[in-house]
């Protein structure tokens, strides 16, 4: 997580999705679409992600993002969106967590 | 998500209408609702209404498994009507609670970047300035001069738009006296109802840093559906 992408709105974000995908590449969107308890970013949050694993955009300020774009890179090739989930009651599914203890699940589709 | 509905979810959040990006979170299909532009009285139209009153995305539960509501709302807007000392005590908390505020008034001693620095300053009457500034539903309009010559005009337009908020200093008589003018102008006492006069939550404020924390506390009291409109 770099520091130019956390300034970045969330129009910028939508936006360069459709700047990626217009150059040809392949993009990914996952979209924050719940919280419990004390989660770093709020339902609705995005993160848009390329072929190659940039990204802009946050659905949790850096903890799970490095989980978010492998699944990205994934659905890419399958085209199947998916619901991803992270938190610290979920430590079986997932080796990443929230180091705040909160819970957030995460929604991961291709753009078609 | 298809390319062409992001393209459109795009050129609607740059028209500034209100939008939800409605996902089906089992098959993955999607939808845009504008549901403030019609009167659709469904429990899915119901639930993004409620969205995007309260900036909060929801997941709506469908026949067809849980749908997620993201919304997309256009920024909110404070068109201050003069640019007196409690406009200088409410432009930064409006700004600083995410609020672009424009200062209107064509005194131009009153309404200067000196006064003002890096506020919007617009020194055209009221009623020709928001004309242009065209206030919508995340729009609130607030009337500062005590001068009818200025606060009428503004109240007018003000009321034949969609204005979230419309809030007018003054005492509860002098309050009688514009409802008189407004209603000799033509508008009804129901329409005069949405006029919110004396402005501002009863705090006691005497400053205008108070009076501007009243009538900020107003303004999200209303916004957030804590108060009538």
């Amino acid at each position: 997580m770099t520091e130019s992408a956390s300034i970045l709105t969330d129009d910028d974000i939508l936006t360069q999705a459709l700047t990626w995908k217009k150059d040809g590449r392949s993009v990914a969107l996952a979209t924050v679409i719940n919280t419990w308890g004390s989660a770093p970013r709020p339902a609705g949050s995005q993160l848009a992600i390329d072929e190659t694993g940039q990204m802009v955009g946050s659905v949790s300020g850096g903890c799970v993002e490095g989980a978010v774009i492998q699944e990205a890179l994934e659905i890419i090739k399958s085209g199947e969106p998916k619901t991803l989930e992270f938190g610290v009651s979920n430590d079986e599914a997932w080796e990443v967590g929230l180091a705040c203890g909160g819970k957030i699940n995460v929604f991961v589709e291709k753009l078609d | 998500m298809k390319t062409a509905l992001l393209e459109e979810l795009q050129q609607a959040r740059a028209k500034k209408r209100q939008v939800v990006l409605a996902t089906n979170l089992t098959s993955g299909n999607q939808k845009l609702l504008y549901p403030f532009e019609n009167e659709e009285s469904s429990d899915l139209a119901e639930a993004a209404r409620n969205a995007l009153q309260f900036d909060k995305p929801a997941t709506f539960e469908s026949d067809d498994g849980p749908v997620f509501l993201n919304i997309f709302n256009p920024p909110l807007r404070l068109f201050v009507i003069g640019a007196v000392h409690i406009a200088q005590a409410l432009v930064p908390m409006a700004a600083g609670a995410d609020y672009e505020v424009t200062v209107i008034d064509p005194r131009r001693s009153f309404g200067s970047s000196f006064r003002f620095p890096n506020v919007t300053l617009d020194n055209r009457w009221p009623d020709e300035a928001l004309e242009e500034l065209d206030p919508d539903r995340r729009t609130a309009i607030v009337t500062l001069t005590h001068d009818a010559k200025l606060d009428d005009p503004a109240l007018q337009h003000a009321l034949k738009s969609d204005a979230f908020y419309i809030g007018a200093l003054g005492s509860g008589r002098t309050h009688a006296k514009r409802q008189q003018r407004l209603l000799k102008a033509g508008f009804t006492a129901e329409d005069f109802t949405r006029i919110h006069g004396p402005i501002g939550l009863d705090i006691g404020a005497k400053s205008p840093a108070e009076i501007a924390i009243s009538i900020m506390a107003e303004i999200t009291a209303v916004l957030r559906g804590k108060a009538a409109p």
